[in-house]
């Protein structure tokens, strides 16, 4: 037999015995997923695959462009080449047309590998080593491979040209190949991404995200269920245990994440993939990134059944996160960490009892008082005792606007903030009215710290609240209130037009209703926070306030969706996970290096955090008392 | 759990209400008691409250305790008008408890702190106020070695006889977290106590809000912070005080003082 002979008969079996493997390979994984909780399957969405790829995941990816160019090459090479492959060895379908198309595309792929195999010669520490460093081999030769295959074929070399020894060295390379690209795709290789990732595009949980869409409300629980939250790998909903197998291990999560860098115990990254290895069983050793800060690796396992805290990973982890959702922005594959945390935070809180540091004191403190430290709730107004302030109620029962003032009214700092609002909105005239002494805590604390039901409590309290009176908008300067307001309170019925502060102000200046100072040449900078920027998407309206005083924003190198969090958000200030060093310090780092004399804020949350930081240091200032020093006192 | 499952300990509680909202709320005493029961016998721990059943607050705040990873709470029914301790005191006649752990006083109604007393009493059995922990039981000597609190963070270890009844004061170790879930699926298993008996002195009060009573002003003598730091945390030096045992006297010495005070 020669080597024109012995390939096509061996061909076909190869590749059929790949493709019978994967097919196992996939109803086994499928099963995995199947141990989790029902879920709405969005069956339409698996037509929109392709779309969501090329726009949505694209979108993510472009910020590096070296990568997303390399990724097109090297996936879209493949894909043709497998089909191509699958058409002319195995059914025998050879045109001379589709072997140039199969030198082509396993030609693209090549190239494409090449320039990943480049790409891990100094990696990066966010990119997992381990089979990952096999992958771009594995590519080469899977390409090359067939690409040599079909050269005869081509009539560009002599059907019989070649020996034994490259007849051999093609064989070990197909099987190599399309062990790794076929069978690699459902038995748990790197390659798994492409097949998991596909269908969780399809089928994510959040289907609004596609298309330029925004879904980051947080999925509200049945309260009467047997167990709350999630417990074991099994408690999470199905299409999340498919999503977290779609991860590539790529690290731009842990590469953005605030916490990590703070050298807290949490790496968005890692907690992905335990999550793989809880759901499919075995142990966390065979991990090949970075481990949890302070924590070591290889020493947890997990089980589909088996619980997640203190054996899979410690709690710590769970409690560092400060819900930023820079992860979750990074992510190519839309992988929602923040989902996952909070619902493992849940279990932890409603079912364990066991929130960490002054956790269990705050949500005793919103039981009993309504606000996080338990000041008297008929104290609520004593901030404003000197601005004879409309309260809803009492003084009015309709108004344009009603005012959302948060919890900054017991904290003298913020005061200024809610003072400075006030003032520019006499200003402009604008009709609007407070809850007074009936406005609660929003419930974004408690939601965030897992306590779903104290959460529902306040939204359910303050929805029944405002639904008895009349008024157009919301306004308030309090993002977390804002997100809660504007993307929450809808699952309990109340539906409101809520502005932040910014993008309502940033209105009155554009109708001419606000006219401000327009020499103001103060060095600032501005930090996004994340609730107003990554959260709903408002990057522009506090920078045209800014501009709009003259000032030229010196942009920090983390700013808009790649702003770094000040640390306050999800709780993460009251669990207070002990790290190398504190978050809102690398915040002011950030800062200083722009050179700034003034950090503008929008947030209280952000203005606590970066006021903590010792001295000296930039002014914090929110957006409201940068906009009253430049308030023009209309002189009629 | 450290102590013998067989010991029979039994903890009241009672409904709490936030000094500043005025929200029921678990009393942070009985909290506590309930704390210290939890860690000596887990499971096996009695928890008992005696009120109207039906109120929402009384519901509510029932939950929360039951968010401590209690499986049940006995309530005993009782109406409004009933006399709580002598209707306590009916329940345990027939089966005194090894340990009966209550908070030092309720935290609204009458507040009058009576209840480990009367019990004490009645059952004729010791009591040991403002405990902090239970550090050892013999159940060969039926004998309990327990905490007591005394001021600026001293303690004193007190042997007492089982059974006996114990007040738990606000030094003891915080009581978990409540959990929502566990709040839910606790049981609260109502019993209603048709031999409860009315209070009859009560029936003739005219209930006012309390007054805020006046507070005798501190004057700060130290000039620096170390002598700031010393008055904090220095033992009080007595000295001055006497024991006199002769009722006479005592009443004279009393007297004389109210009118040192300026209060007669
Ligand atoms: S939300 Fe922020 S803090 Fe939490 S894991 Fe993601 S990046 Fe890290
Ligand atoms: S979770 Fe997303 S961003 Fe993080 S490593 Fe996996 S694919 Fe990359």
């Amino acid at each position: 037999m020669s080597f024109a002979e012995f390939l096509p008969q061996l061909l076909p079996i190869l590749i059929l015995l790949g493709l019978v493997l994967a097919v196992i390979g996939a109803l086994r994984r499928i099963l995995l997923w199947r141990q989790g909780q029902e879920s709405t399957i969005h069956w339409a969405g698996l037509f929109s695959i392709p779309q969501r790829y090329l726009v949505d995941l694209h979108h993510v990816v472009a910020s590096d462009k070296y990568i997303s160019n390399t990724h097109v090459a090297t996936a879209g090479g493949f894909v043709l080449t497998a089909l191509l492959v699958i058409l002319i060895y195995l059914f025998d379908v050879a045109t001379n047309i589709l072997n140039y198309a199969l030198l082509a595309s396993s030609g693209l792929m090549f190239v494409g590998a090449v320039f990943v195999l480049m790409r891990r010669i100094n990696p990066p520490p966010n990119l997992s080593l381990g089979p990952w460093s096999r992958l771009p081999y594995s590519l080469l030769i899977f390409s090359s491979s067939f690409f040599v295959l079909t050269l005869p074929a081509s009539g560009l070399l002599p059907i019989d040209s070649g020996s034994w020894l490259l007849a051999i060295l093609l064989v070990v390379g197909i099987i190599w190949g399309v062990g790794e690209m076929f069978f690699g795709l459902t038995w748990g290789g790197p390659m798994k991404h492409a097949f998991a990732g596909a269908l969780h595009l399809g089928l994510h949980r959040r289907q609004d995200r596609f298309g330029g869409g925004r879904s980051t409300g947080l999925i509200s629980i049945d309260l009467e269920k047997d167990k709350l939250g999630v417990e074991k790998p099994e408690d999470f909903k199905w299409s999340q245990l498919l999503s977290f197998d779609a991860c590539v291990e790529c690290g731009r999560c842990e590469k953005a994440c605030p916490a990590f860098a703070a050298g807290q115990p949490l790496n968005p990254k890692k907690i992905i993939q335990d999550m793989v290895v809880g759901m499919a069983g075995g142990n966390t050793a065979k991990f090949a990134g970075s481990a949890y800060p302070g924590v070591e690796l290889g020493s947890h396992k997990g089980g589909a059944v088996i619980p997640i805290v203190d054996v899979l990973l410690e709690a710590n982890t769970l409690w560092s996160c400060t819900t930023c959702r820079a992860c979750v922005q990074e992510c190519p594959m839309m992988i929602e960490h923040v989902d996952a945390i909070v619902d493992m935070r849940r279990f932890e809180t409603m079912e364990k009892g066991k929130t960490p540091g002054k956790g269990a004191e705050v949500l005793d403190n919103l039981n009993t008082t309504d606000n996080p430290n338990g000041h008297a709730p008929s104290s609520r107004m004593n901030w404003a005792a000197d601005q004879n302030l409309a309260v809803f109620g009492s003084d009015v029962d309709r108004a344009d606007v009603l005012l959302w003032i948060g919890d900054a009214a017991f904290d003298m700092r913020n005061q200024r903030t809610l003072r400075a609002m006030i003032t520019l909105l006499r200003a402009a005239k604008v009709d609007f009215a407070v809850l007074g002494d009936c406005e609660c805590d929003s419930g974004d604390l408690a939601r965030r710290l897992g306590d779903e039901a104290t959460f529902q409590r306040l939204a359910k309290t303050n929805i029944a609240t405002m639904s008895q009176f009349e008024f157009k908008h919301i306004v308030t300067a309090d993002p977390h209130a804002f997100h809660c307001l504007k993307n929450e309170y809808a699952d309990f019925g109340g539906h409101y037009d809520v502005y932040h502060h910014t993008g309502f102000f940033a209105d009155l200046v554009k109708n001419g209703k606000i006219k401000l100072n327009t020499n103001n040449a103060i060095s600032l900078t501005y930090h996004d926070p994340c609730y107003l920027g990554r959260y709903n998407g408002e990057y522009d309206a506090p920078r045209y306030l800014l501009e709009a005083m003259g000032i030229n924003v010196k942009e920090m190198e983390r700013s808009k969706s790649k702003s770094r969090c000040c640390g306050g958000g999800g709780g993460a200030a009251v669990t207070d996970i002990p790290g190398k060093q504190r978050i809102p310090d690398m915040r002011m780092d950030d800062a200083n290096s722009t050179g700034a004399e003034i950090v503008a804020v929008a947030c209280p949350g952000c203005s606590q955090m970066l006021e903590g930081v010792v001295e000296p240091r930039p002014q914090v200032k929110d957006i409201a008392e940068l906009m009253l020093d430049a308030l023009c006192e209309e002189v009629v | 759990m450290i102590f013998d499952p067989s010991l029979n300990i039994v903890t009241l509680v009672s409904i709490g209400e936030h000094p500043l909202s005025g929200r029921p709320r678990r009393a942070e005493q009985d909290a506590r008691a309930l704390e210290l029961g939890l860690k000596l016998v887990a499971d096996n721990l009695q928890v008992l409250y005696i009120g109207q059943a039906k109120s929402p607050a009384t519901v509510s705040v029932l939950k929360d305790y039951l968010g401590m990873g209690l499986g049940q709470i006995q309530v005993l029914d009782v109406p409004p008008q009933a006399d709580i301790s002598n209707t306590l005191l009916e329940n345990f006649k027939a089966n005194c408890p090894d340990i009966i752990l209550t908070g030092g006083r309720a935290e609204n109604g009458e507040s009058s702190g009576m209840i480990p007393y009367l019990l004490a009493e009645q059952l004729n059995i010791p009591i040991v106020t403002s405990i902090t922990d239970i550090v050892s039981i013999d159940m060969l000597t039926g004998l309990a070695e327990v905490l007591q609190a005394l001021p600026r963070g001293q303690r004193r270890k007190i042997k007492v006889s089982l059974p006996f009844v114990a007040s738990v004061d606000m030094a003891a170790p915080a009581p978990r977290q409540s959990a929502y879930g566990c709040a839910m699926r606790g049981q609260l298993v109502v019993k209603d106590f048709n031999q409860s008996i009315d209070d009859v002195g009560q029936r003739h009060w005219q209930v006012n809000s309390a007054q805020m009573r006046p507070k005798r002003l501190k004057i700060v003598k130290a000039k620096t912070a170390a002598d700031r730091f010393k008055a904090a945390t220095a033992k009080i030096q007595g000295g001055s005080g006497k024991v006199i045992y002769d009722s006479k006297e005592s009443a004279q010495e009393i007297f004389k003082l109210l009118r040192d005070e300026e209060m007669l």
